[in-house]
């Protein structure tokens, strides 16, 4: 048997688990508690573990992530709240020069266990400083994990192991999809790992490799391709950093032809990286030059046409693998 | 352009044994002794990169140090080499840390500036001004989420007060009561920027009591006043009272680092403040009192140098860790999580 619920509900779930199996477990963040988490989140946990372990913070992103580092290093397994990736950016330098350095600049003798949770991404009218997608930014930087769930497996399964990881994780939350819907089996929560991509489609003509919010688009394109009666292979990269290479290069040599789709801006984006890996390690066995399909380099704007034409679509994706096969 | 006048010599008696008092006498000069030869070492290049010396504010770290107890958390900033060493560091891994041998305490991949030892709770080291002060708060949050009667220590210098993080860090400390005893150690410049160039209110305390906060300045040259006031400050904090502030007056004799050609203060200014030198201030009040001879005096600096040549003896003979092990601790190996 199984049974249907959100996105939402499964991160819920992931962190209601954690507060009931282990003490060392808390939620803070702007809004986590009284107001029920800004994207509805963390709803009821407050009535349900207090004020210590569901705890409000000022709105102080560089001092409440800073203070979940040291808390971790201090023996609890904080699960920190930055109410989008677009805020992040004011916590930067303790998740860069802190949490991600520590353990190689000490020696050995301090690994960070926190767990920092954001939301990311654009498409839904918010403007250009709420649409950001920074989480390839955190990719680049060694001694970060960086995960991106992008169904309600992954969303339900991932803040386990992220917890039980002995470094700092990163988990981005595409904003998109809260109010997506899946199926997970009834009983025990879904066993999955940190550490692989997956095939979410499996076809033979062309890899699509995405993550996040753009899987959804993936997918459709891939519906969309095989009515054209071009076989798309989905890949789901999962895991940011570090990538799994094997899955990635395993579905390009099997189809010989990869678009890569990142909401990102093109320049220096993940996009950027996953293509100069495959010319690393699998150029002679390509059939057609990569491509990619990122946002425009543009802040996201706010006016539905033009944020729409601003970010990676549907038929840009099939645009792009009809140009790459000459159909 | 100080902001405040070179305090007068501290009077009064030493409220100490003699035996406590050659203590705090002996840790003076095993800080002054370790960096005048670090300062020579930097000269024939076996230091490199950035070196902080602590020289002329050592008062601060010694008389500090000593009022905290082993289970509580100690946070430093990039000036740390005192800290690390009192807080009980072995000399020679500090030493073979600076030279970047692997029996350094941080592998070599540290540093002068990173600085760390997880079973003395000392955690660093930090060269992020201002990034000490909301792990500080972090720690403590730990601690009192643990139930661990412990305080956690933020030395931090006046400089950080300008970053926004200060802000934050004295916010939530206040707001969320924790035990965080904060130390500011006022040198009164910022790099090269004097206190009243770079801050509008130059009253530091004002800036932890507009958080609710206790604060209090403190002569940061007499290490019988620091001693007193964190020991006093920290009963309050363990007592559950919430954070404390302390401005610790103090100066920075050397050059704020080794390539630091000290353009933005009159030696005049540098003199004046040596005559309040911690260290001969402290002597000269022990002899007063006959709580210390000349030959005590040479016995104690005498051991403090000899530390110094041992632990210089032991970084020359370190070894260079294996470029093999360049990627090391960049993540914790499997089973290696605390």
């Amino acid at each position: 048997m199984s049974r249907r619920l959100s996105y939402r509900e499964a991160v819920r779930e992931a962190l209601r688990e954690a507060l009931q199996q282990d003490e060392r477990v808390f939620l803070m963040g702007e809004d986590v508690g009284h107001y029920g988490g800004t994207y509805a989140v963390s709803k009821g946990l407050l009535d349900e573990f207090g004020s210590e372990r569901v705890r409000d913070t000022p709105l102080s992103e560089l001092g409440f992530t800073a203070a979940g580092i040291g808390a971790a290093l201090g023996g609890m397994r904080p699960i920190v709240e930055v109410m989008t990736v677009n805020f992040s950016l004011l916590a930067l330098d303790p998740i860069v020069n802190t949490a991600a350095m520590l353990r190689h600049m000490s020696g050995g003798q301090f690994s960070v266990p926190v767990v920092i949770r954001m939301a990311t991404g654009a498409g839904r009218q918010v403007g250009a400083q709420h649409s950001n997608s920074f989480e390839g930014w955190y990719a680049h930087v060694p001694g970060l994990k960086v995960l991106a769930p992008a169904t309600i497996e992954d969303a339900r399964g991932m803040l386990a192991p992220a917890l039980a990881d002995p470094d700092p994780v990163l988990i981005f939350e595409h904003a998109q999809l809260y109010n997506s819907e899946g199926e997970l089996p009834d009983g025990a929560p879904p066993v999955v790992d940190i550490r692989s991509a997956k095939v979410r489609r499996a076809g033979r003509d062309v890899s699509l490799i995405t993550h996040g919010g753009s899987l959804p688009k993936a997918l459709r394109a891939a519906e969309e391709l095989a009515a054209l009666g071009i076989a798309a292979e989905v890949v789901d990269l999962r895991v940011l950093r570090p990538l799994d290479d094997a899955t990635i290069m395993a579905s390009v040599r099997k189809c010989r032809r990869a678009v890569v789709v990142d909401e990102a801006w093109r320049s220096g984006s993940l996009a950027a990286e996953v293509m100069a890996r495959i010319m690393e390690q699998a150029f002679y066995e390509l059939d057609a030059p990569l491509a990619r399909v990122c946002s425009e380099e543009v802040p996201i704007p706010y006016a539905r046409h033009l944020e729409e034409a601003a970010l990676p679509q549907v038929e840009k994706i099939v645009a792009a693998v009809r140009a790459m096969m000459g159909k | 352009m100080t902001s405040y006048q070179v305090p007068s010599p501290p009077s009064g008696p030493v409220p100490w044994s003699k035996e406590l008092a050659h203590a705090v006498l002996h840790d003076l000069l095993r800080i002054r002794r370790m960096e005048e030869r670090c300062a020579q070492l930097y000269g024939e290049q076996k230091i490199r990169g950035f070196l902080h010396l602590y020289i002329g504010e050592e008062a601060v770290a010694t008389g500090a140090l000593r009022a905290l107890q082993s289970e509580d958390n100690v946070v430093a900033a990039y000036r740390e080499h005192g800290h690390a060493l009192l807080r009980g560091m072995p000399m020679q891994t500090i030493m073979a840390e600076m030279y970047g041998k692997q029996e350094g305490c941080s592998r070599g991949h540290g540093g002068s500036m990173h600085l760390f030892d997880a079973a003395r709770r000392f955690y660093g080291g930090n060269a992020i001004v201002g990034g000490g002060l909301p792990l500080a708060v972090g720690l403590a949050l730990a601690d009192r989420m643990k139930k661990r009667p412990a305080l956690t220590a933020c030395f931090f210098g006046e400089g950080a007060m300008a970053e926004g993080v200060f802000h934050e860090a004295m916010n939530l400390a206040a707001l969320w009561k924790l035990p965080v005893l904060f130390l500011c150690e006022n040198n009164l410049y910022a790099m090269g920027t004097a206190l009243a160039r770079s801050e509008a209110q130059t009253d530091l305390c004002a800036k932890a009591t507009c958080y609710g906060m206790p604060a209090l300045t403190v002569d940061g040259m007499d290490v019988v006043a620091v001693h007193a006031a964190v020991q006093a400050a920290a009963a309050k904090v363990r007592a559950g009272g919430g954070p404390k502030f302390l401005e610790l007056r103090t100066y920075r004799f050397r050059a704020h680092s080794m390539f630091d050609p000290e353009l933005y203060r009159d030696k005049a200014e540098v003199e004046a403040w040596k005559t309040r030198g911690p260290i001969h201030t402290y002597t000269a009040r022990l002899k007063d009192q006959g709580l210390l001879s000349e030959a005590e005096f040479q016995t104690l600096d005498g051991r403090a140098q000899a530390e110094v040549e041992m632990a210089v003896a032991y970084a020359e003979a370190g070894g260079w860790e294996p470029v093999s092990e360049l990627l090391r601790d960049v993540y914790t190996p499997a089973g290696g999580g605390s």
